[in-house]
């Protein structure tokens, strides 16, 4: 048990795993910057020669055609996925490249994945509770008691994204559109500093879309949002600036009415999706 | 430590213990007070059984824990579990003392057969309580602490684990199967005499023994009661069915998961450690990798993830082998062969399902009740 123990408690050697501090240093610049960043699969290059940065407490759209490499590059920022070269940086003092996924979760990067994933077997409470930001490591979760601070906070963001009725119901009977609000929710118990946000309004009706355009806006300027989206209407409505991904690197940047009428953009998505439509 | 208070707050555990007592007092009255001769008396021998088939439980917890909460499924738990036998099976071995065949005071009879003239280091110290009790879970734990470290760090899952599981048991089987291992090669360890300096024979000891292995099993399950319903046991339930996402959350699961593990490999051998003082012998079958199938069989049977469900499977199948391997020894693999498929197809959930599923519709039936007299 005491080597148990032991192992557990070796987190203690990186200081800024401690969860209760902001460690991210975005005094000089950026929180989030990736440079000349490549990454194949079998020789296929899905990132090419990416440079992005977002701003600290910015909102920031990324459109692109399927296959451009947005899920992608949430994999690299996220850890899951190694780039071959180049480098990401978040805030200036943490080298993303040099940390394990729950290492970059808990520095305050939340993700929401494509697809949604809450705890199926788990209530939507639970499925909160879990996701809060506190001690994460073995011992003390299993010692973690619930309190009326962590109550408050499941509550407040249970209203939030509006399931306060169904917290006690398990996650997997919610519809579609309650999942990933749930999910962006599970990210919010975080208190990220930085939220990667993959097509949220995937399969929802145009109230729940409202809804969700919302509550991303409320939580800019608190934290830096980042949005992969197809739906443009839904773009249109939320975004200040917007990145075109094409083929794994920027195509181009700017307001929507910008990258809209930029041929580039035209002739390489927005072009497609006119004659698909 | 409030956390392990949690479990007492439920129902289901609250019954488990209370049928559990029951069960353990009824059974020391019927042995003890009932006359000889009387059909309700129970005999030694059948208290006896009762505490294998209870140690047996033991170990069916041990298997849920892991493979109910952590989607884990070990195929080698009958390791961890004739690991804890042989820490006890070595400390009864120096119990017996003079007495063996050859009178060697301190070697047991088979390194005396086999012309050692010395203890292997390793067999220092078990002739102490104090040394070999702790060992029986330490032994265990230290292998499942160094098995999970390497599997759960190199993220091996699913069909991979279980096969490698199997393997590990596998390995120690033939290992202990070698005389030059100094554990009594093929016959094992047996002949045992006293425990703590009592006759293993008597039929005191025997429920003692019972007793013994009754509250380990209470013990034991209200620990994994309380692992599973505390936070640690939600972050368990959330890596089971999405490992990435609780990564993503910040959790360790791989360490999660070593935790979890070497918790339930030192359970199954304090369960192989009560097991082997009441069948008087501990030799490499345990290793088999079909013992540990069977393990698992019960706990499908009984119904994952809810801990009692591994409890009745155990009990159940062990008490059908015993009547069924009296009537007709060969045909036991089969039967239970048969059973398995039949539940798996009939009762997805065991039989727990099955009791939980009653106790549901009943509550419904009594709600709309309510309403209708309202
Ligand atoms: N693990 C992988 N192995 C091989 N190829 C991959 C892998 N992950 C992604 N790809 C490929 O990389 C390209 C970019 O994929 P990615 O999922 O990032 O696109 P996307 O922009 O998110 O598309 P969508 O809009 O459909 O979600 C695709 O062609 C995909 O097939
Ligand atoms: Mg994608």
């Amino acid at each position: 048990m005491s080597l148990l123990q032991s192992m557990a408690q070796r987190d203690r050697v990186f200081d800024f795993l401690v969860p209760s501090e902001s460690p991210v240093d975005v005094r000089h610049g950026p929180i989030l910057y990736m440079e000349d960043v490549t990454v194949s699969f079998d020789g296929f290059k899905a990132i090419n020669d990416l440079n992005l940065t977002i701003d600290d407490g910015e909102l920031r759209c990324i459109i692109g055609p399927n296959g451009a490499g947005k899920t992608t590059m949430m994999d690299i920022i996220t850890g899951k996925t190694r780039p071959d070269t180049g480098s990401v940086w978040f805030g200036s003092r943490h080298n993303l490249l040099t940390l394990s996924e729950p290492e970059i979760a808990r520095l305050g990067i939340g993700r929401k994945f494509q697809k949604p994933t809450v705890f199926e077997a788990l209530t939507v409470f639970e499925n909160l509770e879990l996701a809060m930001a506190t001690d994460k490591r073995v011992l003390p979760t299993l010692m973690a008691r619930m309190n009326g601070d962590i109550r408050d906070r499941i509550d407040e963001v249970l209203g939030m994204i509006g399931l306060e009725a169904q917290y006690r119901q398990p996650a997997g009977i919610l519809s579609h559109g309650q999942k990933q609000w749930l999910e962006i929710g599970m990210l919010l118990m975080q208190r990220p500093r930085l939220l990667l946000v993959d097509e949220p309004v995937a399969g929802m009706t145009e109230q729940e879309m409202e809804r969700t355009a919302e509550l991303l806006t409320g939580l800019a300027g608190k934290q830096s949002v980042v949005v992969v989206e197809h739906d443009m209407g839904f773009v249109r409505s939320i975004a200040r600036k917007v990145t075109v991904l094409h083929q794994g690197s920027v195509l181009a940047e700017g307001t929507m009415d910008q990258v809209q009428s930029d041929p580039k953009v035209i002739e390489v998505y927005l072009g497609e999706s006119e004659e698909a439509a | 430590m409030h956390w392990l208070g949690q479990p007492f707050k439920e129902r289901s555990t609250l019954i488990f213990l209370g049928v559990l007592l029951t069960a353990l007092v009824a059974v020391t009255v019927l042995h003890l007070v009932v006359p000889q001769g009387h059909p309700l008396y129970v005999s030694a021998y059948t208290v006896n059984l009762f505490g294998k088939y209870l140690s047996y439980a033991l170990l069916a917890v041990a298997v849920d824990l892991v493979w109910g909460y952590l989607g884990i499924l070990s195929l080698g738990h009958g390791a961890f579990f004739a690991l804890g036998g042989y820490a006890m099976g070595m400390y009864l071995m120096r119990q017996i003392g003079e007495r063996g065949v050859y009178g060697h005071p301190v070697l047991p009879d088979f390194m005396v057969f086999l012309n050692w003239d010395s203890l292997p280091w390793y067999w220092y110290g078990f002739d102490s309580a104090w040394i070999a009790f702790p060992m029986v879970m330490l032994a265990p734990g230290l292998l499942a602490l160094v098995f999970g470290f390497l599997a759960f760090r190199s993220r091996v899952t699913g069909v991979y684990l279980s096969i490698i599981t199997q393997a590990m048991t596998f390995a120690l089987m033939l290992a202990f199967f070698r005389n030059e291992m100094g554990f009594g090669g093929n016959n094992g360890l047996t002949d045992f005499r006293d425990i703590l300096g009592f006759d293993l024979r008597s039929d005191q000891v025997r429920l003692g023994l019972f007793l013994a292995t009754g509250i380990a099993l209470a013990l034991g399950f209200v620990l994994c009661r309380a692992i599973v319903t505390s936070k640690l046991g939600r972050v368990c339930v959330a890596a089971r069915d999405a490992e990435a996402r609780t990564r993503f959350l910040g959790y360790r699961v791989e360490r999660v998961q070593l935790f979890v593990f070497v918790v339930s490999a030192m359970l199954a051998g304090v369960a192989g450690a009560l097991y082997v003082p009441q069948v008087g012998i501990i030799n490499p079958s345990e290793f088999s990798p079909l013992f540990s199938i069977e393990i698992v069989v019960w706990v499908a049977l009984g119904g994952r993830a809810t801990l009692y469900g591994a409890v009745i499977g155990a009990i159940l199948v062990n008490y059908a082998k015993t009547v069924f391997t009296g009537i007709m020894p060969d045909a036991w693999l089969f039967a239970l062969g048969g059973l398995f498929v039949l539940v798996t197809v009939l009762l997805p959930k065991g039989i727990a399902g099955v009791l939980a599923y009653r106790v549901r519709k009943r509550g419904v039936t009594e709600n709309d009740g309510k309403e209708a007299t309202a």
